[in-house]
């Protein structure tokens, strides 16, 4: 914050008064009453009571609510490395200046980061789909068994190249545009010194690329912990592989909606909030703390 | 948060020129393509484009094409038009309404939601006031808290007011984005110059007066960002609608056709043989708009990601 720019004016706060209002509302008021219902039990009989802190208790030996929080953290595990890996390789191809037709490359990777994930993953359910995908009509010509996408044993791999499709290229995006930002006379430095375009990219590309990668991490922390669409709707097509707690965010959901436990619910999304805070914490502190002095 | 500095106007504006900058690149002298390189990543390009003309091409298909015609080349009678129609008059012709029900939503949230941030994002680089610092930084931990976790005490918040089922219960939330204020105060630090502002208020302008008429035209791109962002986050929302609304005709797309697709997965009786060519061209109509607007204004996006992802 630079301290020269900024003076004592009474037009300050209302210029943000309306945005702290909502924010407010709609993001301080539900957090303050998910809390609130969370300390609350509906039983059977004598309506509702406060209990405490038991909802927590009983979320934290939840088996469904373990099974499904292990399943996003696998997924979290395998799935933001490669996709993170892929547009790191991508945007430092893209930056390398090696590329015929690269504004094509570049925008054709992006655009399915515009595809509404319902339509993402209805398209790849059909496309992984025995009946008429064409992955099935492939081995079918070549008389192979046709691959098991939609499997116990496949799914997880399934949706995170669901996932990896949709988002590869808005991170690429992220990358690739810090990479533009790297002054030039560090390049002919390096030139100078006799530096190979792989020592460049190793010494010079991927320190100045350490907050974009941070960014870009968190937001994948964010969006894996919170998986919802893609194993929702396609536990429609694989009812018997996806069950209800497949995910956290899935067992939330059906906790609130399917078995109307409002108050265990608020308490499973409050502690599934509070991890995503904790681990996303946790990276950015590993992250300063390696930033060079 | 402010440790790295680089030239500050530099960023914004070295990045906002980038994609129109055909001119020599780095890393090589001009003229040095590298065809292996090149065709590696066209392979990687058809990885990401091959669903999209699986959908494209299907979406020309009967059911019956569907299913007996091979899935990446077009069957021997194609029918994107009946398709089309069939898909517009399904239901009472429900899906238009689907389309401008999104349409609705995501304009006024991406709309609000830019105006929102870049009025805040202002007053938090430009001003110096009590609670600053704090209130700055407790919305910049929000933007980790997930919209899924508010999403439930949000609905029933909303059951007790009774804004369940009804057009605000989208538009509202969509409206605060932490991560577009953010962008907005970083943006507003390097693009609106104190000397500007300092020369207006001599002339005796007021200061919503300065916001209107300087401001604003000075943040544009990244107005144009945070309302590009917005407007996908509200589009392709699915949570959030599906938990607020229980109206058919107030469905977004997204809503809407996860629920035909249901119906063509289990329909059994006849219903369900057409359903599914129509899952798949109102799919394909659902992204036509959002594609157009991300290549029409990729200048502008680009840029405000990267005055996002730079500076931290």
């Amino acid at each position: 914050m630079a301290k020269h720019l900024a003076r004592p004016r009474s037009a300050g706060p209302l210029f943000i008064a309306p945005f702290m209002v909502l924010f407010l509302l709609l993001f301080l008021a539900p957090l303050g009453y998910a809390a609130y219902l969370s300390l609350f039990q509906e039983k059977l009989v004598g309506g509702t009571s406060f209990v405490g802190l038991e909802n927590y208790l009983t979320a934290v030996k939840d088996p469904q609510l373990r099974e499904g929080v292990i399943r996003v953290a696998t997924f979290f595990v395998i799935q933001v490395p490669v996709m993170l890996l892929l547009a790191l390789l991508f945007a430092l191809a893209l930056d390398s200046g090696l590329l015929r037709l690269s504004r094509v490359i570049r925008l054709g990777i992006f655009v399915p980061y515009a595809v509404p994930s319902v339509v993402a993953t209805l398209m790849w359910g059909y496309l992984y789909g025995p009946d008429f995908g064409p992955f099935a009509q492939l081995s079918d010509k070549l008389s192979l068994p046709a691959p098991h996408f939609l499997t116990d044993s496949w799914m997880l791999g399934s949706l995170a190249n669901i996932v990896t499709w949709e988002f590869v290229g808005y991170n690429m995006i992220i990358l690739y545009a810090a990479l533009r930002t790297i002054p030039h006379d560090l390049y002919e430095a390096a030139a100078l010194d006799g530096a190979g375009a792989w020592r460049v990219a190793w010494s010079i590309k991927l320190p100045a690329l350490r907050p974009a990668l941070t960014l870009t991490l968190l937001f994948s922390v964010i969006g894996s912990f919170q998986l919802f669409n893609e194993p929702n709707l396609l536990m429609k097509i694989v009812p018997d592989v996806i069950d209800s707690s497949y995910t956290a965010n899935l067992y939330a959901y059906t906790l609130a909606f399917t078995s109307q436990q409002i108050n265990y619910a608020a308490a499973v999304s409050f502690l599934l909030g509070l991890l995503i805070v904790i681990i996303s914490y946790a990276f950015l502190l590993t992250a300063n703390r390696r930033r060079p002095a | 948060m402010t440790t790295t500095t680089p030239p500050a106007t530099g960023v914004v504006r070295t990045t906002a020129q980038a994609p129109k900058a055909p001119k020599r690149r780095r890393g090589g002298p001009a003229g040095r393509r590298s065809t292996p390189l090149t065709i590696a990543m066209l392979a990687v390009l058809a990885y990401f484009l091959l669903p999209l003309l699986w959908l494209l091409i299907a979406s020309t298909k009967s059911t019956q094409d569907l299913i007996n015609s091979f899935g990446l080349w077009f069957s021997d009678t194609p029918q994107l038009l009946t398709n089309i129609r069939d898909t517009f008059t399904q239901d009472d012709g429900v899906f238009l309404h689907w389309l401008l029900n999104t349409l609705l939503y995501a304009g006024v949230s991406a709309v609000g939601a830019a105006v929102l941030a870049a009025a805040a994002g202002y007053g938090f680089a430009k001003f110096r006031f009590r609670g600053n610092g704090a209130a700055f930084n407790l919305v910049l931990g929000a933007v980790m808290v997930p919209a899924t976790a508010l999403a439930i005490p949000t609905y029933l918040l909303f059951a007790k007011v009774g804004l369940v089922n009804t057009p605000w219960a989208i538009i509202l939330p969509s409206l605060v984005s932490p991560f577009g204020l953010y962008l907005m105060r970083v943006y507003a630090q390097d693009a609106v110059p104190d000397s500007i502002l300092e020369a207006a208020r001599m002339d005796g302008a007021g200061e919503f007066r300065i916001f209107l008429q300087i401001v604003l035209r000075l943040l544009a791109p990244g107005l144009v960002t945070v309302l590009l962002f917005t407007l996908v986050a509200t589009w392709n929302n699915y949570f959030l609608p599906l938990i607020m609304l229980n109206d058919p005709d107030l469905y977004p797309i997204t809503v809407g056709l996860s629920s035909w697709a249901a119906q063509a997965q289990n329909g059994g009786a006849g219903a369900s043989s057409d359903m599914l060519a129509l899952v798949v061209t109102g799919s394909m109509i659902s992204v036509v708009p959002l594609v157009v607007a991300f290549v029409l204004l990729q200048r502008y996006w680009q840029s405000g990601l990267a005055t996002g992802g730079v500076k931290q």
